[in-house]
């Protein structure tokens, strides 16, 4: 096997393990709050009697509950939005949005992110232990979709005791969470931010999404979702699918930009399947890397939450029915070379909210970065992203400490 | 917009705050840099909204706290409801849009009151220009050249007027504004197709 080339490893099989929870998840919880809610029931029928929730939190919320501001994570993201990942050591994956001198600066915001219902950082997913049996979910979990993930986020908050959020922000499928808390609970929002998403999965990316999962079924590692009690990890089929995903967050341009035809280490082509050049190598290594700290099972569910969603059927197939009368600010925000969401879909509900005479602002970013520019540093982003918050606190009447 | 420059609208816009109540609901069609929308806001209460063709003008205007959407007049206006507004402006725009009629139309279909306000074509300098200098004229409110100009609807004072008891619409007040913005005092109303630069008006559906 090259050594770039993901590897198959088999995972210590201990008790811990074998009690349905990872090493990743036990560090994951450890550097999380968590709260075990209950009972609720799934759209695809099934009740859960008893789930847990693994959530951040950063900054106060004040003596009127009127600050905190629900941040939702995209697909492969988790609760560790603005601190140091406990498994992969990196930054939080959005300080650039959450932290001190930024939109989101914990000084003035109670700041909540938890881990999707289905994922696989601490939140009650296939990795974890079904109580009726005893043994790990896997692939008896039942399938959950976005409205689940925010059903489960709202009972958070009614733990939290926080009746309304002054805003909930997400990109990708946090967009979705965002699009489906304003439809679900208007009162509860009053300024929803979903960016570079859309209303429903289309066509394209339910496509993606099956290569994707068709990778993890493939792999022999997989043992029918339960490579777990197997010793083995589905460890190549991941990896695939996060290489092809990978290649849809980012654009034509970008990659052309960041590595053309160079080659890799090397002078001339090998004639073999080595990695040759620098763009197979680089996502050899994001599938790798991404094995390491995320769930295959896992990847099965929350991409087809993401799959499932769609707005508009929920509503008669008419979107602006899911806003009508809605007290809520909006502010979307799409990205010029984003082409898994592009900026059409969020003229769609901007278009469905002008139907309702919403409350509505659209800023489209221009970038070559593709649908992934919504987590780099795209100054016009968080510029607007600021005076949004900013206009929507002073409405709130939100009163911060100098 | 920071202190310094409250109550420093331009002055064109300045009339038309004048015709908004506060606490209104108003839509600002082709907002710019949201300047009316931000007085609106700080001085009137109202609850405004902003549509914007340039999409620098939106990123502006909603960094600044404002709710803008991009969009243009001749395609999103049909996206909203019915009476969903007080107020719907378009100020200094219906001479830039495709089809100016239907843009008036469907802006007395979303708002119970339009607020509209164009360069007159009739206006003596440019009636000068074309007369005795046999060029296209180039006046303050009309500054473009010929072959760069995004006004592509012009009409006079009087031919809007015209429009207006064609289509049933109501003219609740009329304004003529000289070059700087500023009203044209006394009765000079049957002159105002000769010395008004703008003209601005208070519409309903009748």
């Amino acid at each position: 096997m090259h050594a770039a080339a993901p590897v198959a490893t088999a995972a210590p099989v201990g008790a811990d393990t074998l009690a349905g929870s990872s090493p990743a998840v036990r560090q994951a919880l450890d550097a999380s709050h968590q709260v075990w809610l209950g009972p609720l029931r799934l759209d695809c029928g099934v009740e859960l009697a008893r789930f847990r929730v693994a959530y951040r939190t950063y900054g106060t919320l004040n003596v009127e509950r009127s600050n905190a501001a629900l941040v939702c994570h995209a697909l492969t993201l988790d609760q560790f939005v603005a601190d140091e990942h406990p498994v992969t050591g990196k930054p939080g994956w959005w300080d650039t949005l959450v932290g001190p001198g930024q939109p989101l600066d914990p000084a003035r915001y109670f700041v909540i992110c938890a881990n999707v219902l289905g994922g696989c950082m601490g939140s009650t997913g296939p990795l974890d232990v079904d109580p009726a049996t005893g043994k790990p979910y896997n692939l008896s979990f039942p399938v959950v979709t976005i409205a689940d993930m925010v059903r489960a986020q709202a009972m958070l908050l009614d733990h939290l005791g926080i009746e309304s959020l002054f805003c909930v922000v997400g990109g990708s499928m946090g967009g979705m969470q965002v699009l489906q808390w304003a439809a679900a609970y208007p009162k509860r929002v009053f300024a929803a931010i979903p960016i570079a998403t859309a209303a429903r999965h289309s066509a394209q990316n339910i496509a993606f999404n099956e290569i994707g999962r068709q990778a993890i079924l493939a792999d022999p590692g997989w043992h029918g979702g339960d490579y777990h009690a197997h010793g083995t990890l589905p460890a190549r089929g991941l990896a695939v699918a996060r290489m092809i995903a990978h290649i849809t967050y980012l654009s034509e341009a970008a990659l052309q930009r960041k590595f053309g035809r160079n080659l890799q280490d090397r002078t001339a082509v090998g004639f073999g399947f080595d990695a040759d050049f620098q763009v197979e190598s680089y996502l050899r290594h994001q599938g790798k890397s991404f094995v390491e700290r995320f769930d295959a099972d896992s990847y099965l569910y929350i991409t087809r939450a993401m799959d499932y969603f769609d707005l508009a059927a929920e509503h008669g197939g008419n979107l602006a029915n899911a806003f009508k009368g809605t007290p809520t600010r909006f502010c979307l925000m799409s990205f010029t070379s984003d082409w898994l969401f592009p900026t059409h879909e969020s003229r769609t509900v901007v278009r469905a909210l002008n139907a309702v005479a919403a409350n509505v602002s659209f800023v489209e970013v221009e970038t070559d970065k593709g649908h992934d520019a919504f987590l780099l540093d795209e100054p016009e982003m968080y510029r607007t992203l600021a005076g949004f918050l900013q206009g929507a606190a002073n409405a709130r009447g939100l009163k911060f400490p100098a | 917009m920071n202190a310094r420059q409250r109550d420093k609208i331009r002055v064109d816009l300045q009339r038309i705050a004048d015709m908004i109540e506060p606490d209104t609901r108003v839509l600002d069609v082709g907002c710019g840099d949201g300047a009316l929308l931000a007085y609106l806001l700080r001085e009137k209460g109202v609850d405004g909204r902003g549509m914007e063709l340039s999409q620098a003008g939106v990123n502006a205007c909603v960094a600044g706290g404002l709710s803008v959407v991009q969009g243009d007049a001749d395609a999103d206006l049909a996206h909203y409801p019915d009476g969903a507004f007080d107020f719907v402006v378009l100020s200094q725009t219906l001479q830039a849009t495709r089809a100016p009629g239907e843009v008036l139309r469907q802006m007395l279909r979303v708002g119970k009151r339009a607020i509209v306000s164009f360069p007159n074509f009739a206006h003596w300098q440019v009636r000068a220009s074309l007369m005795f200098g046999g060029r296209m004229p180039r006046t303050d409110a009309l500054p473009f050249g010929w072959h760069d100009t995004p006004n592509i609807h012009l009409c006079s004072i009087d031919d809007f007027r015209a429009h207006c008891a064609d289509t049933g619409v109501v003219v609740e007040r009329a304004l003529t504004l000289d070059r700087h913005g500023k009203p044209l005092g006394g009765p000079a109303l049957s002159l105002a197709n000769l010395f008004g630069a703008q003209g601005l008006f208070l519409l309903r559906q009748g």
